[in-house]
C-alpha cells in the first residue's frame, strides 16, 4: 500500500475524544486523559503493547466501558446524551471470540441488524456476506465454522447495520499468515465503501501495512499521533556521527552525498540514514572516506527517541 | 423507541425455547402433570375437601404457580446470563437500545414462555381434575403479572450472577421453598395461628391465594391485598433493574 495521499487529511472529525479517563473500580487507571480526532474515511491503527488502554477506549466509544471523565462525541453527538444516534452509526467487532455458537450465520447477523433496529434487508446482508466470503456458509451453524471465518461472522455482525464507523479491536490476533492478507483485503474493501476503520494492533508492521495514520497508546497515554508515512520516515532514520581526527573547513567534494553534513566546529561528519533502505550507504561512505585520506578517530550512531517507544513493539511484546 | 430491538431480543429468546422444546415446554409440563396425578387423582381421592373444593382441583392454582414462579425465575435469568457468559453481551451494550427495550425484550419472552406453560398445564389438568374458573379475567391478570414480574425477579438474578451455581442458587433456595411453604398444597388455614402468621411474611402466598380465589372464589388471604402484593413486588423489581442499568451494575466496566 502507498501513504503518498492519505485519505481524509484535513477533513472534519468523525469521532472526537476528549480528555478521556478510565480508572477501573479496582482502582488502576487505564487511560490518562487520552485526546484523539478520527478524520472521516481514514483507516487508523491504534498502536500499543498489551494493557496499554486500547480495548478500554475502544469500550468507552461503544458503551462498553463508562469513562470516569472525558467527552467523546460522534459525528457531532454526545455518546451518552444522544446514544442512538451515535451507536446507529459505530459497528463494533471485539478483540474476544463472541458468538452463540448455535445459532446460523444469517440468523446472527439478522439479529444484530434488528438490534440496531433496522429493517431485514436481504440484499444488504447477503453483500456484506459475499464480501466476506461468507455466503456458502450462511446456514451453519457457528459452532461448525473455522476461526478465522468466525471472525469474518463477527465483522460480518458488526457491519450489518452499515455503520459508518468500523472498530476492530486486534483483528489478527491468533490469525495465520494466510489469514491475515483475507483480512487485511476486507479491511481495504471496506475502505473503498467509505467506512472509517479504527484497528488496534501491537504490531508496528501491521501498522505501517494497513493504516493511513497511526496512534500511539502506552500506558494509558496517547504518545504521538502522526500520518503512517511520516512516521515510518521519522522512524527508521538513525545518524551516523563520525569523530574526525583532523578538522576540515568543509565536506570534501569526493564524499558530498545527501544525508551528508559537517559540525559546526569542523570536526565531525553527521550522517543521516534510513535503517530499513536496501542500503543504508555506510559501506560506500566509510569507502569513500578512506579514499579521501580522511581519518575517523570514533564513530557512533544514535536512534530518534521514537525508535526507543517502538523497542517493545516492533516486536510485539509488552 | 427501538422497539424493532425489543422485538428482536424477544424473538430470539422464543427461538432459543423453540431450539430446546424438550426442556423448555415438555418437561415443566410433564413434571407438574406428575404433582396432579400422585397428589391430585392418588393422594387426593383420600384427602377432605377445603373450602368446599375437591383437593386435586384445589392444588391446581398453586401448583401453576409454582410452576410459572419456577419457570419465569430460570428463563428470565438463563435468557440475560448466556450473553454474560457467551461475551455477546457486548452488542447489547452497544447497540442503540435502552436498558427498558432490553427489559421488554427478555422479560417479555421469559413471560411469555410462562403463559405458554401455564396455559398447557391447566388444559392437562383438566384431565385429571375437575376443575372450574369463576372469575377468568382475574385469573389472566393474575398469571400476566405472575409470570412478568417474576421474570423481571429471574432477570435481576441473571445480571447478578457470576456463574452458573449463583443462577441455580436463587430459585432453589429461595423461590423453590417459599412456593412449597407458600399454600400450594394446604390452605393456610390449616396451620397452627402462630405459623399462620410467619407465613404472611412470604409474598407466594399472596400469589397463590389470589390465583386459587380466581378459580374458585375461595381465598386465605384478601384479593385486594394479593393484588397489591404483587404489584408492590412488580414495582420493586422494577427498581432494581433501572438501578442496575443505571449504574452499570455487572454488565458495564
Ligand atoms: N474490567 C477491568 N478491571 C480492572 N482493570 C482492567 C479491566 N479491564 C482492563 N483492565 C486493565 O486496564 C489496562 C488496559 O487494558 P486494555 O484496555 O484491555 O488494554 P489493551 O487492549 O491495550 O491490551 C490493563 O492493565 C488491564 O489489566
Ligand atoms: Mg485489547
Amino acid at each position: 500500500m502507498t501513504h503518498e495521499t492519505p485519505t481524509g487529511a484535513g477533513q472534519p472529525a468523525v469521532l472526537s475524544i476528549n480528555g478521556v479517563s478510565k480508572t477501573y473500580a479496582g482502582g488502576f487507571t487505564a487511560l490518562k486523559s487520552v485526546d484523539l480526532d478520527i478524520r472521516k474515511g481514514e483507516i487508523f491503527a491504534l498502536l500499543g503493547p498489551n494493557g496499554a488502554g486500547k480495548t478500554t477506549l475502544i469500550g468507552i466509544v461503544c458503551g462498553l466501558v463508562t469513562a470516569s471523565s472525558g467527552s467523546v462525541n460522534v459525528f457531532g453527538h454526545d455518546i451518552n446524551g444522544d446514544f442512538r444516534l451515535t451507536r446507529a452509526r459505530i459497528g463494533l467487532v471485539p478483540q474476544e471470540m463472541s458468538i452463540d455458537m448455535f445459532t446460523k450465520v444469517k440468523d446472527a447477523v439478522a439479529y444484530s441488524r434488528g438490534l440496531f433496529g433496522k429493517p431485514a434487508d436481504p440484499a444488504y446482508v447477503e453483500q456484506v456476506l459475499r464480501d466476506l466470503s461468507l455466503w456458502d456458509k450462511r446456514d451453519e451453524q457457528m459452532r461448525a465454522l473455522s476461526g478465522g471465518m468466525k471472525r469474518r461472522v463477527m465483522i460480518a455482525k458488526a457491519l450489518s447495520h452499515d455503520p459508518d464507523i468500523l472498530f476492530l479491536d486486534e483483528p489478527t490476533a491468533g490469525v495465520d499468515v494466510e489469514l491475515r492478507q483475507g483480512m487485511w483485503q476486507v479491511i481495504e474493501k471496506l475502505r473503498q465503501r467509505g467506512k472509517t476503520i479504527i484497528l488496534t494492533t501491537h504490531y508496528i508492521q501491521e501498522a505501517e501495512e494497513m493504516a493511513d495514520r497511526v496512534g500511539v497508546i502506552r500506558q494509558g497515554e496517547i504518545v504521538l499521533v502522526e500520518e503512517t508515512a511520516t512516521l515510518m520516515a521519522k522512524l527508521g532514520r538513525k545518524q551516523l556521527t563520525l569523530q574526525l581526527a583532523e578538522p576540515l573547513s568543509a565536506v570534501p567534494e569526493a564524499l558530498a552525498v545527501e544525508g551528508l553534513t559537517l559540525s559546526e566546529h569542523g570536526d565531525a561528519l553527521h550522517f543521516d540514514y534510513d535503517t530499513r533502505a536496501d542500503r543504508t550507504g555506510i559501506t560506500t561512505l566509510l569507502a569513500n572516506l578512506n579514499a579521501a585520506g580522511v581519518s575517523v578517530r570514533d564513530l557512533e550512531t544514535r536512534q530518534s527517541s521514537l525508535e526507543e517507544i517502538f523497542v517493545d513493539l516492533v516486536g510485539g511484546a509488552s | 423507541m427501538n422497539w424493532r430491538g425489543a422485538l428482536t431480543i424477544y424473538k430470539a429468546e422464543m427461538a432459543r425455547t423453540g431450539r430446546t422444546l424438550m426442556q423448555s415446554i415438555l418437561a415443566p409440563v410433564i413434571s407438574t402433570s406428575l404433582y396432579f396425578v400422585v397428589f391430585g387423582a392418588a393422594i387426593g381421592s383420600r384427602m377432605e375437601s377445603i373450602d368446599g373444593v375437591g383437593y386435586g382441583a384445589f392444588i391446581v392454582p398453586g401448583l401453576v404457580m409454582m410452576m410459572i414462579l419456577m419457570q419465569s425465575v430460570s428463563n428470565a435469568a438463563i435468557g440475560i446470563y448466556f450473553p454474560k457468559f457467551n461475551g455477546t453481551v457486548y452488542e447489547l451494550l452497544s447497540a442503540p437500545i435502552s436498558a427498558l427495550e432490553i427489559v421488554v425484550g427478555f422479560v417479555g419472552a421469559a413471560a411469555t414462555k410462562s403463559l405458554i406453560l401455564g396455559a398447557l398445564v391447566m388444559v392437562t389438568a383438566s384431565f385429571f381434575v375437575p376443575m372450574e374458573i369463576q372469575h377468568p379475567l382475574a385469573m389472566i391478570a393474575f398469571l400476566v403479572m405472575t409470570s412478568v414480574t417474576f421474570s423481571l425477579f429471574g432477570f435481576i438474578i441473571g445480571i447478578w450472577a457470576d456463574n452458573f451455581e449463583q443462577l441455580n442458587i436463587v430459585p432453589m433456595l429461595i423461590v423453590t421453598p417459599l412456593t412449597f411453604l407458600g399454600g400450594s398444597f394446604y390452605s393456610i388455614s390449616v396451620l397452627p395461628p402462630f405459623w399462620q402468621t410467619v407465613t404472611l411474611f412470604n409474598p407466594v402466598v399472596y400469589l397463590i391465594s389470589g390465583f386459587r380465589w380466581s378459580f374458585y372464589g375461595v381465598s386465605d388471604v384478601d384479593i385486594g391485598i394479593s393484588l397489591a402484593a404483587i404489584a408492590g413486588f412488580f414495582a420493586f423489581c422494577l427498581f432494581i433493574v433501572w438501578r442496575m442499568f443505571k449504574t452499570g451494575y455487572r454488565l458495564k466496566t
